[in-house]
């Protein structure tokens, strides 16, 4: 059976009690707003971009463990990185949550294969990909708050 | 866990209030979830269906499954039997004064909106106003919202205190000679607050208005008057009150309800048509256009039958039995707040717990078979009024235990731990 400190492992309790780059980023850098109408889960993401590389990024807001520990993960994982690479690590975690193929190389999903148990409960996937949602929609130049519904 | 012995004795089977039989009339509570015996703490969303109601469903599809009204077949009559006797049924459940003021509706959400289409659109004009409350179900906010729009009749909301209950001084002062329709919830689905609708619509109809009730969790838990209440409107849904989904009771007022427009045009509303002119149908069928959900208002019926077999008032002496044993069971827990502490309060336990959201905690217990609501339970001002986004939200039936309640407080010191 399932076993519920595979969904609430002590990196997801750790990142929610202390997030990481958690805060704001003033101008120049962008913003943009995240909501889950169904939880009310609100993330605001900050986005300091240097040319395609993402100089930093902050977030701030409310929500459940698995949405603010995925939001803290995510800023970790892709502070740094080219907007390329950030993408092609989304759209990795997307399949790492949606998919059924176990057979997913967990390896190169990092920290972030943490989260890979919120796949047994889909009302939860949400949580988990809201500021993934947020920042795709803030890099592709979006102004409009994201909502997961 | 060792709990007072008073509380203990208070419910249960020492008030001889025989649970484990009523139990076992519904099949659902039989089986397991995740491997753990399903605890379901999910009422005030919507009930479980004893097997009396379960097989009058069946039956009507088996057998009689007919169209209603106006067949010359053995069926159809049959159908339009069960139909019209489920809606004396429902009469008497509500003691309601004629048939005629029995319609039947989709739930409490279409209740609410066929008054606010057919009576308000008619009605009220620039100026006017209608009074809800900081408590209502979204369902009791928008459709007086896109009844304002459209007329340019004004909202006003009554306050709510810090233990949930109406501010009765902030009701008498919004009434006034503008007030034409006061909407207001009997039992606050996120909060258990019971209101006092008689007193609520006594002093409306001093002012010269109509009241509207919302009953969506009062049916379930407390034997309704309308005699007695006097309201003008009152509406509740079949499937909180372990009816079918999909279904659902408008009472009106005959006289108010003959002067009002059909709300939906269609067969079996009208006596005539012609492309000149229309004849609608008498009450009820005015308001019932289209083929009903005839096995719904037949379930529902059984379901009525039901619970005036259980009897309300003894299901809500044992619900508030099991209210205060969890309510006393939920004040052990350290960092747990309630909201929701109405002196008057239905068996609805709304809570926050420091350092845990209401979703990982509903996620938690899931795990261990327990089913509780998390979210603002379509009820957002409330959520605002407490400066909170969400509470976990325990709601309780007449076939649930103390031991479940001891299940549901073993879940959420297993969420502390994780969250420690």
């Amino acid at each position: 059976m399932f076993d519920l400190k595979d969904l609430y492992q002590e990196v997801i309790v750790d990142h929610n009690r202390s997030p990481r780059n958690f805060g704001e980023l003033g101008p120049p850098g962008r913003k943009l707003e995240g909501f889950n109408p169904l939880c009310g889960d609100r993330l605001t993401l900050y986005l300091d971009q240097d040319g395609d590389r993402i100089a930093d990024i902050k977030f701030n807001g409310s929500g459940c463990a698995i949405s603010i520990a995925s939001a803290s993960l995510m800023t970790e994982g892709v502070k740094g990185k080219s907007v390329r690479e950030a993408e092609t690590v989304f759209a990795g975690f997307h399949e790492l949550l949606t998919c059924a193929d176990l057979d997913i190389d967990m390896t190169r999903m990092g920290k972030l294969a943490v989260l890979a148990g919120v796949r047994d409960y889909p009302s939860r996937v949400k949580c988990a990909t809201l500021c993934w949602h947020t920042l795709h929609a803030l890099l592709a130049g979006d102004e409009a708050p994201v909502s997961t519904e | 866990m060792n709990y007072p012995q008073a509380v203990q004795a208070d419910t249960g089977p020492a008030t001889g209030f025989p649970v484990e039989t009523y139990r076992q009339d519904f099949p659902i509570l039989e089986q397991t979830v995740r491997d753990m015996p399903l605890v379901y703490l999910d009422n005030a969303a919507t009930a479980q269906k004893p097997r009396q109601v379960i097989e009058v469903l069946d039956d009507y599809y088996r057998s009689y499954n007919s169209n209603i009204h106006r067949g010359v077949h053995t069926l159809s009559e049959l159908a339009t039997d069960a139909y019209e006797t489920a809606r004396k049924k429902i009469q008497r459940f509500i003691n309601a004064e004629s048939l005629q003021e029995v319609i039947f509706v989709r739930g409490t959400t279409e209740g609410i909106n066929l008054v606010a289409q057919s009576y308000g659109r008619s009605r009220l004009g620039a100026g006017d106003e209608i009074i809800v409350s900081t408590m209502e179900h979204h369902s009791n906010i928008v459709p007086w919202q896109l009844l304002c729009e459209q007329t340019g009749a004004v909202l006003k909301v009554i306050p709510i205190n810090d233990a949930g209950e109406l501010d009765m001084d902030e009701y008498k002062n919004l009434l006034n000679e503008r007030t034409r329709i006061v909407a207001i919830v009997h039992i606050s689905n996120a909060l258990g607050t019971i209101n006092p609708i008689a007193e609520i619509t006594g002093q409306a109809h001093a002012a010269g208005a109509v009241v509207v009730i919302d009953g969506a969790q009062a049916a379930p838990h407390t034997k309704l008057d309308m005699a007695a209440l006097d309201c003008d409107f009152y509406t509740f849904s079949g499937h909180k009150l372990f009816g079918p989904t999909g279904i659902g009771v408008l009472y009106g007022k005959q006289a108010l309800l003959e002067d009002m427009p059909p709300y939906h045009g269609g067969g079996d509303m009208i006596k005539m048509v012609t492309f000149e002119k229309t004849l609608y149908n008498d009450l009820p069928y005015k308001f019932e256009a289209g083929t009903p959900y005839i096995a719904g208002v037949i379930g529902l019926g059984a379901a009525v039958d039901y619970v005036s077999d259980v009897d309300l008032d003894r299901i809500h002496d044992y619900e508030h039995g099991l209210l205060r044993y969890a309510a006393e069971a939920a004040a052990t827990v350290p960092g747990l707040r309630l909201i929701g502490t109405a002196a008057d309060k239905a068996s609805i336990l709304s809570f926050v717990v420091d350092g845990i959201h209401p979703h990982d905690l509903g996620t938690i217990l899931d795990h261990d078979g327990i089913a509780i609501r998390t979210g603002h339970h379509c009820a957002m001002p409330v959520m605002e009024r407490f400066g909170i986004p969400a509470t976990a939200r325990a709601s309780f039936a007449f076939y649930n235990t103390t031991e479940e309640v001891d299940k549901l407080v073993a879940g959420i010191d297993k969420a502390k731990n994780i969250f420690k």
